[in-house]
C-alpha cells in the first residue's frame, strides 16, 4: 500500500524555511473566513477545501455563491482557472511512476497536485529513491491538505474576530510567496522565460478574454519560452 | 442563495479534479527527459506565472479592495527582502501581511 517510512518523510518536509505552509495557511484562514461569511456551515467548509484543495477555484466558488451564478457557469469558471493543474501534473508525475505502485494509486495520489506540495516535490524528487517517490509525494501531499483544512476551520471560527484590513492581509500572503518562488525558479534561460512571458501574456489576454487569460497566456508563453529555450541549449 | 451550496462545492470538486485526472493519464506516455516533458514543464510555470499576475493586478476578494499601487508596493518590497534575505520564504510571506493591513488600514 503506501510505505509508511517514506510517507512520513514527505509528511515532515512541510516545515522548513521554504515551505509554503504559511502561505497555505493564511489563505486557507481567508477562505475559512469567507465561507463563513457567505452562509457556508464548518461541514460545508471543511468538505470544501478538502476536495477541491485549490485556492483560485475555491475563491471563484465564493464569488459565484454570492452574485448567484449557475451551476455550469461555476463549472467553467472553475475549470479554466485551475486548468494549470493539468501541465503541472504531467510535468511532476513521470518522475513519480514505478511498476511496482498501483495505477489506483497515481490517480488518488493527483488530488494533491496544488502548488504548495508540487514545488515541494520538484525540489526534493532526485534525493528520493524512485521506487518510494509516489508514497514521499503522498506525505507531502497529505501534509499540505492538512495544512489547508485546519487553516480552514480555523479562520472559520475566527471570521468574526478579523477585520477588513486583516483579510487583505491574508489575502497578500499566498501571491507573495508565489511571486518569490516564481524568481527563486528562474534558473535557465527557459525557466525564466516562462516566468517572464507568463506574466506578460497574462496580462495580455486579459484584455481579451478575462476568462481565459490564465490558460491562453501560459500556453503561449510556455511554448515561446520552450523554442527559444531548445535553441539556446536550454 | 440560488443554488444549493453542497452541488456548488461538489461541481467545483469536480471541475478542479478533471485537470489533475487528465494530467495523469497525458503523464503516463512521457518519460521525463523527453523534449515534450520540458515544454509541459515550461507550461506549468508560464501558466502559474499568469495567474499569479492575475491575482495581483486584476484581484477577485479582498484584495480588489486596496489600490492597485499599494498592491504593488508591498509584492516589490517583500520581493527585494526576499533576495537579500539569503531566499528565506517566512520573512517576506510575514511581512507582506503586515504591510498590506498596516497601508490598508492607514492609508
Amino acid at each position: 500500500m503506501i510505505n509508511t517510512k517514506y510517507f512520513l518523510k514527505g509528511f515532515a518536509s512541510v516545515k522548513g524555511v521554504d515551505s509554503p505552509a504559511i502561505a497555505l495557511a493564511a489563505s486557507f484562514i481567508a477562505i475559512g473566513a469567507l465561507f463563513k461569511s457567505i452562509g457556508l456551515n464548518i461541514q460545508e467548509s471543511i468538505f470544501s477545501t478538502f476536495l477541491t484543495y485549490a485556492l483560485p477555484g475555491s475563491l471563484i466558488m465564493a464569488e459565484s455563491l454570492i452574485v448567484g451564478a449557475s451551476l455550469l457557469n461555476i463549472f467553467l469558471a472553475v475549470w479554466l482557472v485551475n486548468a494549470r493543474l493539468y501541465p503541472m501534473t504531467v510535468s511532476l508525475f513521470p518522475l513519480l511512476t514505478h511498476k511496482s505502485q498501483p495505477k489506483l494509486k497515481y490517480y488518488l495520489a493527483c488530488h494533491f497536485i496544488a502548488v504548495s506540495a508540487w514545488l515541494i516535490m520538484k525540489k526534493n524528487y532526485k534525493s528520493v529513491e524512485r521506487k518510494y517517490r509516489l508514497d514521499f509525494w503522498i506525505g507531502v501531499g497529505a501534509a499540505n491538505l492538512s495544512v489547508a483544512v485546519s487553516a480552514t476551520v480555523l479562520g472559520f471560527f475566527i471570521a468574526d474576530h478579523l477585520n477588513k484590513d486583516m483579510m487583505i492581509g491574508l489575502a497578500i500572503v499566498n501571491p507573495v510567496y508565489f511571486t518569490c518562488v516564481m524568481v527563486g525558479a528562474m534558473k535557465t534561460i527557459q525557466m525564466s522565460l516562462a516566468v517572464i512571458l507568463g506574466s506578460m501574456f497574462g496580462i495580455l489576454f486579459y484584455f481579451i478574454s478575462p476568462e481565459w487569460c490564465i490558460l491562453l497566456g501560459g500556453l503561449t508563453a510556455g511554448t515561446l519560452a520552450f523554442f527559444i529555450g531548445e535553441l539556446n541549449g536550454n | 442563495m440560488a443554488i444549493n451550496i453542497v452541488l456548488a462545492i461538489i461541481v467545483t470538486s469536480l471541475a478542479t479534479y478533471i485537470s489533475r485526472f487528465l494530467g495523469v493519464i497525458t503523464s503516463k506516455k512521457i518519460k521525463e527527459n523527453s523534449k515534450i516533458f520540458r515544454w509541459f514543464n515550461c507550461l506549468a510555470y508560464s501558466t502559474l506565472s499568469a495567474l499569479l499576475v492575475r491575482i495581483i493586478v486584476f484581484p477577485i476578494g479582498a484584495l480588489a479592495e486596496v489600490d492597485y499601487l499599494t498592491r504593488f508596493t508591498v509584492v516589490f518590497i517583500c520581493l527585494i527582502v526576499f533576495l537579500i534575505g539569503k531566499r528565506n520564504f517566512v520573512y517576506p510571506t510575514i511581512l507582506s501581511a503586515l504591510l498590506l493591513a498596516f497601508l490598508s488600514s492607514n492609508f
